[in-house]
Formats: C-alpha cells, structure tokens, sequence
C-alpha cells in the first residue's frame, strides 16, 4: 500500500540527483563563460561520432568496469581500497615487464603471460595494502594513498631509466612495445580489445554469482558488516580481508595491462587515467550493488571519453567530466539521506545502521 | 535541609508498539529512599529518563513542590534538581577524575582546578569516597565511576538522586559505602534517592518505600519494611518457584588449563592451572575487568598465553586461533549481542547458513529450512528474512543460542542473560542444562551472584587478576560472595587460592 | 651557526607552515568526532580560489577570505551529509575530495602559471633580532606567525578552559556531553566549519606564499593526505601535531638537498650514495607509513612505560595515540 503511495516520490527522488547535478554544473559552465548547450553536443559527440570514438568508449569502460567490479569486492568487505589506483599502475608495470621479457614469444603465448603477469602485480600491491591494514594496523586509506604514490614514483623512475625509450629518456613514455606482444583489436573500423573485454565478462559474472552465492560471498559481507561478530561465528576475517583486496587488486592488474598494451602501446606515467578512483565513486553510486555496476561505468566511460576533445574544440579543461561525476556522486549519496528521513517520517522506524567509529589505527580483522 | 517534593502525573511513552508508561503517576516525598522495583521492561528505566529529562515523554506532567515545571534534556532537570546516575556512569573515560567534575559545573572559561580539587575531595570525604583527581576515568572500578558521579551530581545541586541499577558489578564493601552515604544523605541533608534495582535484597536493605511497576503501568507502592515473597508478588503477581538445576555425574576431563600465565594492558593472571570436566558448569565471579574477560578468551583461542598450555579433550591447543578451538568444539558467546557475536545488517537465514552451509556454494533453500526449523525450536518471534536488528534484545539471545552447534564440547559464555527479563533468562538457563545434560561443559560469567550461586557446580572468584575457587557454591551466602568479589579472602573458610 | 644551516632551517619553518595551518583544523575537527577527508581537495580548491580571487580583486584579504569560505563550505557539507543526513563522512568526504580537486584544474583553467600578488615578508619587530632564533622563526610573513599563535592557541582551548573539555568531550563521549547540557550536533557543525576554515587558510598559505600561484596539477598535490596522516602521528594533541608537519619538511628539505648535491655523502664512510631524484620523490609517503607505523605498534605505549610512575599519567596525555573514541560516528540526542 505504502509502496504505490511513494512510488512517484520514489521516482522523482530517483531522477533529482541527476537533475540537480546537471544543473550545477551548467552553473561552473556558465561561469567560466561557455554555454552548457554546446557543451553536451560536444562531449555526445566526442563519445559517440563514429565508430571509432563509441571504440574509445567501450576501451575506456571495460577497465573501469573491471576496476569497479573488484571495487565492489572491497567494498562488501567493508574496506576503502583507496589504493586501486597503484594496483592499476602495478598492474600495468609487471604487464611491462612481461612484454619486454617475452617479446620473442608468439602473440597467442605472451598475451596470456601478460594478464597473469599484470594479475600478480595488482594482487601483490594489494595484499601490500592489506596486509598494513590487518598486521601493522595502518587504516587501509592511509596505505593506498601511500601505495598509489609510490607506484607512481616508481614508474615515472622506470620510464626514465631502465625502460626509457632509445632515443633518449623523457620521463614522458618508455620506450614502445613490441606490437607482437599487444593485445589484438576486434577490428580496423571498431578497434576494440576483445580479449579484455571477454575477461570483463566473465569477470563479472563470478562476481556476480560470488557475492550471491558462495561461502566466500556470505563471509565477506559478514567481514563488511562485523568483523568482531563475524570472527566469533566462525568466519576467518583476517583472510576474508586478505582475499578482498587480492581479488580487487587482480582486476585492477588487467585494468592496468589494458592501459598500456592497448591503450597506449607504451608504460606512461598516470597511465591508470584515474579509472581507480573513478571505479570508487562509481561504486559509491551505485551503492555496491553490482548489477548497476556496467551502466553507470558506459554513462562515466562516455563523458570521459567524450570530454577530451573539449579543450581543443571550447578551450574548457577536461576536468569538466571529473566535475560533472564528482557532483553525480555527492549529490546521489546526499539524497539517499534524504529519502531515508522522509522515509522515516511516514514509518517513524530507525533505519539506521549501527555505526562503528573510524579508527585510522586499529587492527579489528586479526584473527 | 533541602526537601523538595516530586510528583509525576499520568506520564505516557510509547516505543513503537511498546506502551512503555501507561498513564503512571506518583508522588516522591522529600527526604525519602524509595525503590523502584520491576522486572526488565517493566517501564521502570522509561520513567526514571523521563524525570531526569533524557527522554521526553509523550504526554504527562512533573511537578516540583507543588508546581507544574516543563524541563528538556537532563541538563535542564538537574537545574531542577533532578540528576540521575546511569548503570554506565556517563562520563568521559579519556578525562581524569578532575575534568569530569569540572566538565558540566557552572564557571567562567577558566578551569580554576585547584578550586575544583577542593570541592571534589570535600565531598568525598565527606563519604568515604576514594577518588584522586589525576586519575584518568578509565583506570577506575565501576563503584568509584559511580562515586565520582554522585559527587558531581551533588555538587551541581541536585536534591532528588535516581540511581539506576547501581548494586549490579560493584563489591559487598562497595555496596556498603554507597548505601552509608545515600542514608547519610537522605536523614542529614534531606536528599531524596530514587533507587532503580530488580534485587529485593537491596530495595529491602536501603528503602523506606517501594514503587512497583509491571508492563508499563505502576501496580502498587508498599512501605517497608516487608518481606521478599510479598514484593515478588508485587513484582510478578505470582510467586515463581525457584529454579534448581539437578545433579549429573561428570564426564571426562575436557578443558585443561597448565600454568597458564596470561597478561593484559591493565592487570596479568599467573599461574592459572584448572581442569573442567564433562557436564560441569564454572560460574566466574567478579567485578568487571578483574580477570574474567582475558581467562574466557584464553580458553577459546582469542586471547595467547604468555606461558603455560591449553588442552582441549587432551589435545594442546596452545597458540591455536579461535577457528580451530571451534573445530574443536568450542564455542563462545560474548556479552554485546550486536557488538560481538551476531551481525546488524544480516538476514537471520545468512546467519544460520554462516554456521551451517559447509560447501563452497551455498545452497540457500536449504539454509531457509534449517532457519525455520530453528526459529519454531527456539521460540524465535522473527522470520527468517528479518534483520536481526529487527528483533527483540531476548529474541537476539535466542537467535544466539541457535547458532551454537549442538553438542559443544565446551561452551564458554559472558554474561548470557545480560540485560534479560527474568523470563528470558530462565528460558536461556533451560536450554545450557539441556546441553549441560549432554555432557557439554559450561564456562559463564555473570554480574548477578544469585545466578552464579544457583548455577554453579564451582565458582571462581576473580580480583585484580587473582582467582579463588569455591567448591561448593551450596555453602556460600550470596553476601558472602559479595564479599569475596570485592577482596575480603580472609574471613571466608570455603575458598582456595587458585593462580 | 652557520648561515646556509640558518637559511635551511627558515625555510623549513616557512615550507611546514600551510601543513601547520591544514593538520591544526583537522586536528580540531578531529576532536569534535568528525572526520574531514577531504583535505586534499579542499587545499587545492581553496588554493586556486584564493589566488584567483586575490588576482582579480587585487586584494590579499578577499582572497584570503575567499579560501577559509572554500574551506569552510566543503567542512559544512560534510557536516549536514553527517548529522542531518545521516551520511558516512568517509564517503563524502571522499567523494569532495576528487570534486575539489577537479572543481579547482576547472574552474583555474585560466591561471595556469599567471603572475599573481602574494603576501609579502614583514619581520617580527624585536623578535627577529634574537641571534639564530630570529633569524629561523621571525623572519617570515604572517602566515607563519598565525600558525605559532594557532598552536599555542589550540593547546590552550583544548587543555586550559571549560570549552576545550567540552570540545574534547563531545568527540571521547557525546552522551557524556548531551548529559552536562551541550548541544553535541551543534557543536560539531562548529567545530568542523572552524577546521575546515583553517583548512581553506592553508591552500591560501601555499597559493599566496609557499608556492605562489596556480598550476596543473597543483604544486600541493599530495599534501592534504600527508596533513591527514600528521593528525593521526600526532596523536591529536596540537603540540605533536606541529613536531610532525615540522619533521615532515624537514625531511622533505633533506631530500631535495640530497637531489641538490646529487646523491648523498656520508662522510664518516667516505662513500657517495647515488640516489636518483626521482625516488626521493617517494620519500615523504614512504615516511608517511613508517610514522603511522609507530604510532600504531604500541611502540608509543611501551615508551610511556619506561618513565618514572608519577609522571606516566601526564606523559600518557601528551603522548596517547589513541583517536578520539567517538570518531567518525553519529550522535542523536535520546
């Protein structure tokens, strides 16, 4: 009964966001003198011209999409994986590595190499994160900005000294990859990276399934929600942890190997592209829940792709997309709180969840 | 002389579907220590938050010496006159003693400790109260917590003092300084005292009066002095038989404890060697944080001995994690239901099928049916798709209870009845003697002696991290327990220094 | 002493300053129970803003006011998202985080690398002609010298008056709080503006003085985490807080003059360590982690327990590590 009365205020609560994020950032648009009309023709059409820039689209989203998809393993675990970022950039540095060490190698033989390369490296720098967390009681944010900075260090010191290009280094790039050792497009007129995108799908069906469906599932939203009560029932929280920022880290590695061995065709500084923490708000957005992951990652995947062009056609800053999501989120995540009061109002329930306070020092999850 | 009358009139307070206070009023004579009896849930906490102005009430009225006052939030109230002291005495661990009595008084931006030290240790004094001003809150024993609260309370003025459930965790010689000063209080300065307990025998030592409550309404006010079975039949309405658990051989050695030397922040545990047999139950007496917590953590893995072995059915199980004391068939429960021990946020089905699915996938028809054959055999009044948040405090308790394997080996439990009508507690007592029954061996700590006296095939008695056994519980009056708690070894003749 | 180490040790003084000025309000935020996290972006933005602001107005004292408004506003989302809405402030403070930053390449697209005004040096009368002394502490402008009233300032209110145990209690215990008569919610709204202000005072530090104008990326990148992290190195107490971000620049000062030189002597060795450049550039992270590493293994604690017992109580006040109890949590009277 209650649920046909509200459910135009449902809607409408579900569609303001949207609205009201639009309008502020026709707002900062207007505001540096440009018109907010233009602008959206331009970032639609940057997104989607032709074939070859709906391509850009799909090869920016499927890395986002991985990296929020690990995102959302994190996150059921209760753990702000803050460090995706260098999980990417990690990811990307062993996919390097691969790519250099076994260029001799036939396509169909290297690439595989490449992921499983790229997965440990992510995993590796994950576990790093973890680790601090659950051993030393560092709060996993803390670890990940550190991590990401180092991971950015250490790229920026590879490209310039042992994988700097011939020619001299410039702390730009390294040196190209042998295209032997690239992942393949699907074709010329839709360059997409279909072995990624296939390890996307698949990606995203076990989790999916994982998170509904298995043990490991049920322990880490157990380890997300109490990790001392889940301890006492039995559940291992100290490798549940472990194992969420492993698997999170995995994905991100083949995020990373796409940016560069497709993407770019050469390791380069900030080669993430941000999809790290892109991956976080998305996740926020869509409140961890996982089936909306691959929509909201095409809408963020479309206006970064579309807005690139933006400079050079109005002269505006291709922040302008990080502005428009960046507003999506807060403005989504500030009205579940106000759905939440009306909702309360018409039920007079307490809805809330029990809060536990954040303590940058602490290390609840060892066994 | 300060005597000052309080009179509530027809207060209501509705929680949700709980009618908390139906229509209760009375009137509290200067001067006067009056009990406030009831069993959990009776509306007696409800009322005592309302006059102290934690809770609004819904409708109703105080009176203050004859005139209507409209008092918000507990600050307003002991500017009234009304302070109340919590159960969890509502200070500020991180404080030293001295800034939690200077924190809330009336003053200028300047702290003026020195005279605040002098107030302080005036009134302390005054009642025997041990109280040093730079010690930090969270190096105190509850009593002195409690102490300090009245102290501060008195200081700020106030003449009517409700105390709730003040008796539950502090010593028989504590007990008896509390009481010493409230009397002193109550004939001397004309304070009144609003005493909030379900322990007769405390109402019936210190009260001139007692007011009854029972579902939310008030059933009767009796002066004392009067009998205990004539307040549990105000209480009840009946009188219940006592409950007595019956004698069982015992089995095999199950748990063994070897020298085992344990150590905490704040207080160590030498020497410990104890040995718990089939179908026995161990009640651990003592105040909080005396050793009792780090001992039942050390028997379930959560807790690494500094030295000394822990076997379980022979095996040593020293250094093992808590996982595999389970494995073992050990099972814990600790005391915050929501806090530790089930998950705010999970399904009731999602915790049974966190204990119970073994496979990889979870096959979560058959959780769903194993949750309903648990909740009909615990008498659980919630569904299986319910948020355990959703449930009762005694619901939650029950659900705890499922959630325990079958046939423990051994069951270590902190305060199981915490918090529970009487009821409640005595169903949850019949289900730990059914697998008592089984050959399961009992570990429980509890804040109420009468439930470890009733209970017990043995006692330990824990202070500052030494433990005492009594071996035979029938023997010891529950003040004398009270007694031992609070340290007085030497005059009992029925205990034995254990570590 | 000699004047290169002097010369050293005044721009360590002058470099720590906005991290002064940024780890004070959160440390001021953070006693109240809430937690600012966005840091980062809010320097940044507020930064641009007052540069921006102070160019195009040409006034510093717009632009100042300006920044603490950019500050204060982020700091006041946080706080409805927080209490009224009932928000997790990691999230939102995340999330304003990236949009700050973002907010502030945007909207600073034009100033990118734009000679601007900035706060000129004023020597403290007197005080600058203490030999050595002078020279490191008072020989600045006047963003230092508010950091060293600022300080002392929130010693003083957090340990010395009526307001700073309140202050301090509603974020170890609000119903502690609620129960003596404070309005804990309203408190923390305060509280969180207040820091945040100062937050927003810090990225005026950096655009108006430290690092004069505006780039992409921002010349303070980094910096807001490295704020956040010297909160919780300084166990929340004003006077470690301000021994961290000291510390921070001063190893940060080692490290470029390392890059300076080239690599590094080690004169009682006789060897030339050759450290590249670039890895320096890891260095303050990496400091970053070891310093919340000995925060939290307790070696803190175990330090405490060497002293003498009468003391051990009053070192253990400076010295506690542990966050305020009630951090990053809801209060509702009731």
């Amino acid at each position: 009964m209650r649920k046909n009365q509200s459910l135009a205020l449902q809607l409408a609560l579900g569609i303001a966001p949207i609205i009201i994020s639009l309008v502020i950032t026709a707002i900062i648009i207007l505001v540096v003198g440009a018109d907010p009309a233009e602008v959206v023709e331009r970032v639609w059409s940057g997104a989607f011209r032709d074939l070859t820039s709906t391509a850009r689209v799909v090869n920016f989203w499927l890395p986002l999409t991985l990296a929020s998809i690990g995102l959302t393993i994190t996150f059921t675990a209760g753990l702000w994986n803050i460090g995706v970022e260098g999980q990417i950039m990690v990811g990307a540095l062993f996919a390097t590595f691969a790519s250099r060490e076994f260029a001799s190698l036939p396509t169909a033989v290297v690439i595989p190499i490449e992921i499983i390369f790229a997965v440990v490296g992510g995993m590796l720098w994950a576990l790093l994160v973890g680790v601090l967390k659950t051993r030393l009681g560092i709060h996993e944010i803390f670890g990940g900005v550190a991590l990401n900075a180092l991971a950015d260090v250490g790229t920026i010191f590879l490209v310039s000294n042992a994988w700097a290009p011939a020619t001299g280094a410039t702390a730009q790039a390294s040196e190209r990859f042998a295209p032997s050792t690239l992942f393949p497009a699907l074709s010329g007129d839709f360059p997409v990276n279909w072995v990624v995108a296939i390890v996307t799908v698949i990606a995203a069906i076990v989790v999916i399934f994982s998170l509904r469906g298995t043990r490991w599932g049920l322990h880490l939203k157990a380890t997300g929600k109490n990790p001392r009560s889940a301890l006492l029932l039995g559940v291992p929280t100290e490798r549940t942890a472990l194992s969420a920022f492993a698997a999170c880290g995995a994905l991100a590695g083949i995020a990373g190997a796409h940016r560069v061995l497709f993407t770019f065709g050469d390791l380069r500084p900030l080669a993430s592209g941000g999809i790290g923490f892109l991956g976080l708000l998305v996740v926020l957005l869509v409140s961890i829940r996982v089936l909306w992951v691959p929509l909201a990652t095409f809408v963020f995947a479309a206006i970064i792709t579309g807005s690139t062009r933006l400079r050079i056609s109005l002269q505006l800053d291709q922040s302008l997309a990080g502005v428009l999501q960046g507003t999506l989120v807060l403005v989504v995540i500030l009205f579940q709180g106000v759905r939440q009061r009306l909702e309360q109002r018409v039920t007079q329930g307490d809805g809330d969840e029990p809060q536990q306070s954040f303590s940058p020092i602490s290390a609840e999850m060892t066994e | 002389m300060i005597f000052m009358d309080v009179e509530v009139k027809n207060i209501h307070k509705r929680f949700g579907p709980v009618h908390a206070n139906n229509d209760i009023s009375v009137t509290f004579k200067g001067g006067n220590i009056v009990g406030i009896l009831g069993e959990n849930g009776a509306g007696k906490s409800t009322l005592m938050k309302i006059l102290s102005g934690f809770q609004p009430a819904d409708s109703g009225e105080i009176w203050i010496d004859g005139r209507p006052v409209d008092y918000h939030g507990p600050r307003a109230a002991i500017a009234h006159g009304v302070g109340m002291l919590q159960q969890d005495p509502l200070d500020v661990p991180a404080f030293t003693v001295l800034e939690n009595f200077i924190y809330g008084a009336p003053g200028g931006m300047n702290l003026n400790r020195p005279q605040a030290q002098r107030q302080l240790s005036e009134v302390s004094q005054r009642f025997g109260f041990d109280l040093d001003p730079e010690t930090p809150i969270n190096r105190l024993s509850i009593a002195q917590r409690q102490q300090l609260e009245i102290v501060r309370l008195l200081a700020l003025g106030v003449k009517l003092l409700i105390l709730d459930e003040p008796t539950t965790g502090i010593s028989a010689e504590q007990k008896n300084v509390l009481f010493e000063a409230l009397r002193n209080l109550a004939k001397n300065d004309g304070l009144s005292v609003l005493l909030v307990s379900h322990k007769l025998e405390d109402v019936i030592a210190l009260c001139d009066e007692v007011v009854v409550l029972r579902a939310g309404k008030l059933v009767g006010t009796k002066q004392l002095p009067a009998t205990t079975d004539e307040l549990v039949t105000l209480m009840f309405g009946e009188e219940l038989a006592p409950h007595q658990p019956e004698d069982i051989e015992f089995g095999d050695t199950v748990l063994k404890l070897d020298r085992v030397h344990l150590a905490s922040k704040r207080l160590s545990i030498t020497d410990l060697s104890l040995e718990v047999r089939a179908g026995e139950v161990i009640g651990l007496a003592g105040l909080d944080g005396s050793g009792q917590r780090l001992m039942m953590r050390a028997c379930v893995g959560l807790e690494k001995c500094v030295a000394g072995d822990v076997f379980i059915n022979g095996q040593r199980m020293t250094g093992q994690a808590y996982r595999s004391f389970m494995q073992h068939g050990v099972s814990f429960g600790a005391a915050g239901r929501l806090e530790e021990g089930l998950i705010a946020g999970l399904t009731l089905t999602e915790h049974i099928a966190l204990v119970s699915e073994r496979g990889m996938v979870i096959d979560w028809a058959r959780a769903r049916q194993h949750t309903e054959t648990q909740i009909k055999l615990y008498d659980v009044r919630g569904h299986a798709d319910n948020m355990i948040e959703q449930l009762s405090g005694g619901n939650q308790q029950r659900v705890l209870m499922a959630l325990l394997p079958e046939n423990p080996v051994v069951l270590v439990l902190e305060q199981p009845t915490r918090g529970l009508d009487v009821d409640s507690a005595r169903w949850i007592w019949q289900q730990l003697l059914k697998r008592r029954a089984d050959g399961t061996a009992i570990i429980f700590s509890s804040a109420e002696l009468d439930e470890i006296v009733t209970y017990s095939d043995r006692i330990l008695v824990f202070y500052a991290g030494q433990i005492y056994e009594i071996r035979d519980p029938d023997a010891v009056s529950i003040d004398e327990l009270g007694r031992l708690i609070g340290g007085d070894f030497q005059s009992s003749d029925h205990v034995e220094r254990l570590a | 002493m000699n004047q290169e180490l002097i010369n050293a040790l005044n721009s360590i003084v002058a470099n720590a300053t906005p991290l002064v000025i940024a780890s004070m309000g959160e440390t001021i935020t953070e006693r109240a129970g809430v937690v600012n996290l966005s840091l980062n972006g809010s320097i940044i933005l507020s930064a641009m803003a007052g540069f921006v602001v102070a160019l195009q107005a040409d006034s510093l004292i717009i632009g100042l006011i300006v920044a603490i408004l950019v500050g204060a506003l982020i700091a006041l989302i946080i706080s409805v998202a927080s209490i009224e809405l009932r928000r997790d402030q990691i999230a939102v403070g995340f999330v304003l985080t990236l949009l700050a930053a973002d907010l502030a390449q945007f909207l600073g697209q034009d100033f990118t690398r734009v000679p601007g005004p900035r706060i000129s040096k004023w020597s403290f009368p007197i005080l600058s002609e203490i030999p050595i002394i002078g020279d490191i502490f008072f020989d600045h402008d006047v963003f230092v010298y508010f950091s060293f009233v600022l300080v002392i300032a929130a010693w003083f209110w957090l340990f010395r008056t009526r307001g700073g145990l309140e202050h301090r209690a509603i974020g170890e215990r609000p119903e502690s709080a609620f129960a003596r008569g404070t309005n804990v919610n309203r408190m923390r709204y305060f509280y969180t503006v207040f820091g945040g202000g100062l937050v927003g005072l810090a990225g005026a530090a950096y655009s108006l003085s430290v690092k004069p104008g505006w780039a992409t990326p921002p010349a303070m990148q980094g910096d807001g985490w490295i704020a956040l992290a010297i909160v919780i190195f300084g166990g929340w107490h004003p006077f470690r807080v301000v021994f961290g971000a000291y510390l921070f620049a001063g190893l940060r000062a080692a490290s470029s003059a390392i890059q300076r030189n080239g690599g590094l002597d080690l004169p009682l060795v006789d060897v030339h360590v050759n450290i590249s450049f670039i890895l320096l550039n890891g260095l303050p992270w990496l400091l970053m982690i070891l310093t919340l590493l000995a925060v939290s293994s307790g070696g803190i604690e175990r330090l405490v327990s060497l002293l003498p017992r009468q003391i051990q109580n009053r070192m253990r006040n400076v010295l506690r590590s542990d966050p305020p109890a009630a951090l990053g949590t809801r209060f509702e009277a009731e």
